[in-house]
């Protein structure tokens, strides 16, 4: 049976389980690298150039900690959009070439390229080929896919629940008992709320939800007593009424999302605060965190912190900013 | 309606033209010193790439001098500059100015939103001579281009520093003012005229060359690259620029049948290294150094905005190419805080290793 490395970085939140469900029905063993890990990072930024952003230092660094776990083939799929009219981040798109540029002795990369933007033909035609190499059925390769769309069905509806990402993942994957069974979901609230203080962690999936990377924000504020709100559990019609009055529409999906979800928590949802997470050197974000940022301010009854991480973010200094932040919210609340 | 637009290169030339000869008002902004990028870098988001910062400082100036209508370009991706307009709106508004931007955008779908914009900014001109009027300016930036072609070409070879820039200007400033097919092609000759008057030297041996690539501001706009055709140039280098507006219009905004092939052959000989576009000039700037490499260039230089992501994935790749194809690089990164010293000192070493390659190479020959 040959294994397939999947490294633990970028869409991995947004779409293993379909991935994995994808490639188990065609035969094939799924190897996840290891959690994010400093030696895992610093491998990443060693072989990445400088002004490379955060989350596409850590995937160099993923499939780094893949090389030795004795795949047959790794998953770096081409990333180039995810709905109509709408792309991803252009490092995304070039991912592969990347990553077959800057590092060595890589087993063969699965040559897929993830485009929705155009018909749902094309695409499958894509996944077709992708299936080809593995299985000569094309029945079992399209009943592999009508499985992996049902599994990832699943796992966006249990988001949309109040679970995080990493809760249905770790769950499924049947590692770390006893974390699982202390797992509170988020939107349960059976946390001690007395302040009852609800903020939203807005930011890309791959930088939140990566306890290593993100300082565990999540971890930390829940610790604060704060309920959070993450861009997972405001529903897509939710985020698209968001970004209705936007002039234009914005063409990165992940740009959209979190301009969607702020600006629909401005106008709709009861909320004390906002949290904006930002990779330093993200190309999208450096424009979506400034509207969204001027926006807050104009409106000027939320308070919004930006929290810009890189590889040299220490956990003291976000920590501050978090307490802080959580203690301005907290007087204001107060006072009102 | 007072019309302002940004710098970008002599892109102020046929823009200037079109509006003034539709009967408009035209604001150019003042062109860009530390002042202008001062201005931009204070009023811009911190991480956005350099041509952003550039622009509201140009919008500033200009707004102070009067204009109230701002035309920017728009884009549908993936590259920043597609959302360039919305941020810069948003800016200059919470600044208290009172304006209109309009975007162009390309159509997606409908031609009417496009057409109506045009032909509000055309003073509801004729079609007809709206067309004429493009068709001058047109005939304009395919001047100037040729023009700072043939000045790339004669600077290594000047015997005075300087004196090619200085007749280069004042073709440029011939071309400027024509605003007839006549006058065009009158102001044409003899600005070639002037640059072939320049004082030539014999060189013991050919000139180094070489070729920028990059993204396309930062290649563009003397400024924002620190003046580096004119810096080469100087040293004794024959610079060939990748980039050209005339050039860029004709791949970008003319039906296919007009195209070079050249497009395509980029898409081509890029294929082994970046085989899907990235948005922007990545794929450009990888194809283009395979070119160069082909054409027997001496090096390349690749110029991008800090942080530009499209070029990112390009700069990734480049050191593989270079590598591969024996092409030596540059990468310069550049954006408000670049100085013009350390970049004058990378040049030169890179220049050194160059001549040592090409020299030393040819001398093996000899012996």
């Amino acid at each position: 049976m040959p294994a397939i490395g999947i490294p633990r970085a970028l869409l991995y939140y947004d779409y293993y389980p379909a991935w994995k469900k994808f490639f188990e029905e065609l035969g094939l063993e799924v190897v996840l690298s290891d959690k994010t890990t400093k030696t895992i990072l610093d491998s990443g930024v060693k072989v990445a150039l400088d002004e490379t952003c955060l989350p596409v230092k850590l995937f160099y660094g993923h499939v780094d900690n893949l090389k030795n776990k004795g795949i047959d083939y790794l998953f770096v799929p081409r990333l180039v959009s995810v709905e109509k009219k709408r792309y991803l981040c252009p490092k995304f798109l070039g991912l592969p070439n990347m990553v077959e540029s800057l590092m060595e002795e890589l087993p063969p990369l699965l040559d897929f390229k993830m485009d929705l933007s155009r018909k749902k033909r094309e695409f499958y035609k894509d996944l077709y080929a992708l299936g080809r190499k593995f299985t000569i059925n094309p029945f079992k390769i399209y009943l592999a896919y009508r499985k992996a769309v049902k599994e990832l069905k699943r796992y966006e509806e249990k988001m949309l629940a109040g679970f995080t990402p990493l809760d249905c993942l770790e769950r499924g994957e049947g590692e770390n008992r006893e974390k699982k069974e202390a797992a509170i979901s988020l939107g349960e609230g059976k946390l001690p709320v007395e302040e009852n203080l609800r903020i939203a962690v807005l930011g890309h999936s791959y930088n939140l939800n990566d306890p290593y990377i993100s300082m565990d924000i999540y971890g930390k504020l829940k610790k604060m007593g704060v309920k959070i709100i993450t861009r997972e559990m405001i529903s897509p019609s939710a985020q698209m009424e968001g970004i209705k009055n936007l002039r234009k529409d914005i063409f990165w999906t992940f740009g959209k999302e979190i301009m969607g979800s702020a600006l629909y928590l401005l106008d709709k949802e009861k909320i004390d605060g906002v949290v904006l997470v930002v990779s330093f050197g993200c190309g999208p974000d450096s424009l979506i965190g400034e509207l969204v940022e001027r926006i807050y301010k104009r409106h000027r009854n939320i308070p919004l912190l930006f929290l810009t991480l890189d590889e040299h973010s220490g956990e003291a200094g976000i920590l501050t900013r978090l307490e802080a932040f959580v203690d301005m919210v907290k007087f204001k609340k107060e006072s009102a | 309606m007072k019309i302002t637009f940004p710098h970008m290169g002599s892109l102020a030339v046929p823009l200037k033209t079109i509006f003034e000869e539709l009967g408009q008002e035209v604001v150019v902004p003042p062109s860009i010193t530390k002042k202008t990028v001062t201005l931009g870098v204070r009023h811009s988001p911190e991480f956005a790439c350099f041509p952003l910062k550039v622009n509201i400082g140009n919008f500033i100036e200009a707004l102070e001098n009067g204009a109230d209508t701002i035309i920017m370009a728009g884009g549908v991706g993936p590259c920043r500059f597609g959302y360039y307009a919305e941020v810069q709106r948003e800016i200059l508004t919470d600044l208290g100015y009172n304006f209109e931007l309009i975007v162009l955008e390309p159509p997606q779908g409908s031609l009417w939103g496009l057409l109506a914009n045009i032909k509000r900014l055309g003073n509801h001109r004729s079609w007809s001579e709206i067309w004429e009027v493009i068709n001058i300016a047109w005939k304009q930036v395919l001047a100037l281009d040729v023009l700072h072609e043939m000045s790339l070409k004669i600077r290594p070879y000047e015997k005075k520093k300087g004196a090619t820039t200085v007749l280069y200007e004042r073709a440029q400033k011939l071309i400027e003012k024509a605003r007839t097919h006549e006058d065009i092609t009158w102001s044409l000759d003899k600005g070639k005229e002037l640059l072939n008057s320049v004082d030539k030297k014999t060189l013991d041996r050919p000139p180094l060359k070489i070729g920028i690539v990059g993204e396309i501001y930062m290649v563009l706009e003397p400024y924002a690259n620190l003046d580096i055709e004119k810096t080469l140039g100087e040293m004794g280098v024959e610079v060939d620029r990748s980039i050209y507006l005339g050039h860029w219009i004709k791949e970008h905004l003319f039906p296919k049948a007009f195209r070079s092939r050249e497009g395509e052959e980029i898409k081509k000989v890029a294929q082994g290294y970046l085989n899907h576009f990235v948005g922007g000039h990545g794929l450009e700037s990888v194809g283009r150094t395979i070119l160069y490499s082909r054409d027997n260039f001496d090096g390349v230089v690749h110029i991008l905005p800090f942080t530009c992501t499209p070029e990112i994935v390009a700069q990734s790749i480049l050191p593989e190419v270079s590598k591969d194809y024996k092409i030596p690089l540059i990468s310069f990164s550049l954006d408000e805080h670049s100085g013009k010293a350390g970049f004058v000192t990378r040049l030169e070493a890179f220049l050194d290793l160059l001549s040592q390659k090409k020299y030393n190479q040819e001398l093996k020959g000899a012996v």
